[in-house]
């Protein structure tokens, strides 16, 4: 009598997992083969999204990719690595401080992205009225405002500053939970085999032992860094960004599909990211998966 | 010799080097926050100061005040946008926890053929970014009926392959012994469930409700995409606009700042009760 009830018990799961989450990324493969402007049936042409995606659209190459490429790099692997490190500077230390410093680290990640960009609009104002601004003209290091969210020169830096500050999220906490997990004897037996330092142990013992953790963190980062893509343009007030300067890809996704209705191009740009996520991934199990 | 360890039990003077590391970094990740409170309690002329203080000197709950009376001539009044942030927050931790049970259990406890390739595929699903398919999801969200509905604001959050994930993880640590005796007794998988598992899985639970509450909290994607009407919008995305509507004024920043603060603060408070069940589950989260 149970033995078939496991449909049962999946079922809801699986409906929503394939409504919201499989049949999408099917679409999407789909529409990226055809012309839809949402008002005519989508037509087939084959590879042509893909080919002006490559060799026509010069604001990809030139401004969307390498943003995206750059945002990602830095906010990924060095979100990831800034985790690691503060995961494991904590955890040298008892409960209590411990705790404290987790909470302080781990709270701007519970700031709502999007919203919080309200506040970044204030801090990094273009006007002498800026927080910024104020005080790098008080202490001389400027002689006029600097338009930090407006000027092509300073979006881009901001973004990832404001990413980084709030990337320890749910990956750091699953680090920290490795770290302070080992079995202390696994320690214990590796300096009497010869282990030198603290650098040797966290390279051959500690990460070693929680690989499944940095791999689960390492997914945690990806999904961050692509989430939090859309910073640029709530940072700045507008789709395209002063001069593509902060554009990503998820940004040129909604360029075309909202903004132009040229979904079936859209939809080739959304493969391509789910490329390059997948990419990514794929980097960090080979690093740290076991199979 | 080991000199220094991790998890110590008390306080060593050669810990006072990693205090010195960690308060500087802090110190700095803090200040956003503390810019946030600040801002949110400065009456209008700390506001309009020139050069700008970043500390309050005399707080006051003005702009809390001045949100709540900014939509008094609207229609919509923003006890609308908070009620329906509250409702789509309680609806999606208590589906997502009842949804991600089931689903942990199946996968966990249950033996049949494709239960590897479903969850190999949740783990490959755990890196999805909804905004990256953001059009399939409108134009199917449309196919289905439910564009300009409330429940599309739930709807949309609630295959959480992280809820799933974890509770799985949780579960794998729970005897199989256990589940076959009760079995065996003559108790329904559903019976199992609810009185031996979830019993057991009680830090798994309020981690993934925390993550259920914080995804819905933060939502602005249905009330940005699927709804036009103002009426089922959240405050999350009532927020984002909030400087379209207030006008990027001197004034508006306070406002901005009071809505922004309370956008924060269920987040943080949730979190310190909850954060020892949320550490303990992340030791079960190791993907292999």
């Amino acid at each position: 009598m149970n033995k078939k009830n496991h449909w049962f018990i999946l079922s809801p799961y699986l409906i929503l997992f394939f409504a919201f989450i499989l049949l999408p990324i099917i679409v999407a493969i789909f529409l990226s083969f055809t012309y839809f402007n949402t008002i005519q049936p989508p037509k087939i042409i084959g590879f042509q999204n893909y080919i002006t995606l490559l060799t026509r659209d010069e604001i990809f190459m030139q401004k969307v990719l390498p943003n995206t490429i750059k945002f990602s790099l830095i906010v990924g692997p060095g979100g990831y690595i800034l985790s690691f490190i503060l995961a494991w500077l904590i955890a040298q230390l008892p409960k209590v401080p411990r705790t404290i410093y987790a909470l302080i680290l781990y709270s701007p990640s519970l700031t709502a992205g999007v919203t919080m960009s309200i506040l970044w609009r204030v801090l990094f104002n273009g006007d002498q009225q800026g927080y910024l601004n104020a005080l790098l003209l008080s202490l001389g290091l400027i002689d006029k405002p600097v338009q930090w969210l407006q000027s092509p020169d300073h979006l881009l830096t901001i973004m990832i500053i404001v990413s980084l500050w709030s990337s320890m999220g749910v990956g750091f906490l699953a680090m920290l939970a490795g770290i302070l997990n080992i079995d202390e004897s696994l320690y214990e037996a590796a300096y009497i085999d010869g282990l030198k330092n603290r650098f040797q142990e966290i390279i051959y013992i500690t990460i070693p032992a929680m690989k499944p953790q940095m791999l689960f963190g390492a997914v945690m980062s990806i999904v961050y860094t692509f989430t939090s893509a859309g910073i640029g343009v709530a940072l700045s007030g507008t789709n395209p960004t002063p001069q593509y300067a902060g554009q990503l890809i998820v940004n040129h996704i909604e360029d075309y599909g909202f903004l132009r209705y040229e979904m079936g191009y859209a939809s080739a740009v959304s493969v391509a990211l789910l490329v390059i996520i997948y990419i990514f991934s794929r980097i960090s199990w080979k690093l740290f998966g076991e199979e | 010799m080991i000199k220094a360890k991790n998890n110590p039990q008390s306080f060593h003077k050669s810990q006072i080097k990693y205090h010195l590391i960690l308060i500087p970094i802090s110190f700095v990740m803090l200040l956003p926050i503390i810019f946030i409170f600040s801002q949110a309690f400065k009456p209008m002329d700390e506001l309009y100061l020139y050069p700008p203080r970043f500390l309050v000197r005399r707080p006051t709950l003005d702009n809390f005040f001045e949100l709540f009376r900014m939509t008094q001539g609207s229609s919509i009044p923003i006890s609308r946008y908070l009620i329906n942030s509250i409702l789509t927050a309680i609806a999606t931790v208590i589906l997502t926890i009842i949804i991600s049970v089931l689903a942990g259990y199946g996968l966990s406890k249950k033996k049949f053929k494709s239960k590897n390739l479903i969850f190999s595929l949740n783990n490959l699903a755990l890196m999805f970014v909804p905004t990256a398919v953001i059009i399939p999801r409108y134009l199917i969200i449309q196919k289905m009926g439910l564009i300009d509905t409330f429940w599309i604001n739930i709807l949309s959050l609630l295959a959480m392959p992280i809820g799933v994930f974890l509770i799985k993880q949780f579960i794998d640590q729970i005897p199989d012994a256990l589940i076959e005796a009760a079995y065996i007794d003559g108790a329904s998988d559903l019976n199992i469930i609810f009185n031996i598992v979830i019993p057991l899985l009680k830090p798994a639970i309020a981690t993934v409700g925390i993550l259920a509450f914080q995804a819905a909290w933060n939502s602005a994607e249905a009330s940005m995409y699927y709804i036009n009407n103002e009426n089922l919008k959240t405050f999350a995305f009532y927020v984002t606009n909030l400087t379209a509507l207030s006008g990027n004024t001197v004034a508006g920043q306070g406002i901005a700042a009071a809505a922004s603060l309370i956008m924060f603060v269920p987040n943080l408070i949730l979190f310190i009760f909850m954060q020892s069940k949320v550490m303990n589950t992340m030791a079960h989260s190791g993907l292999k």
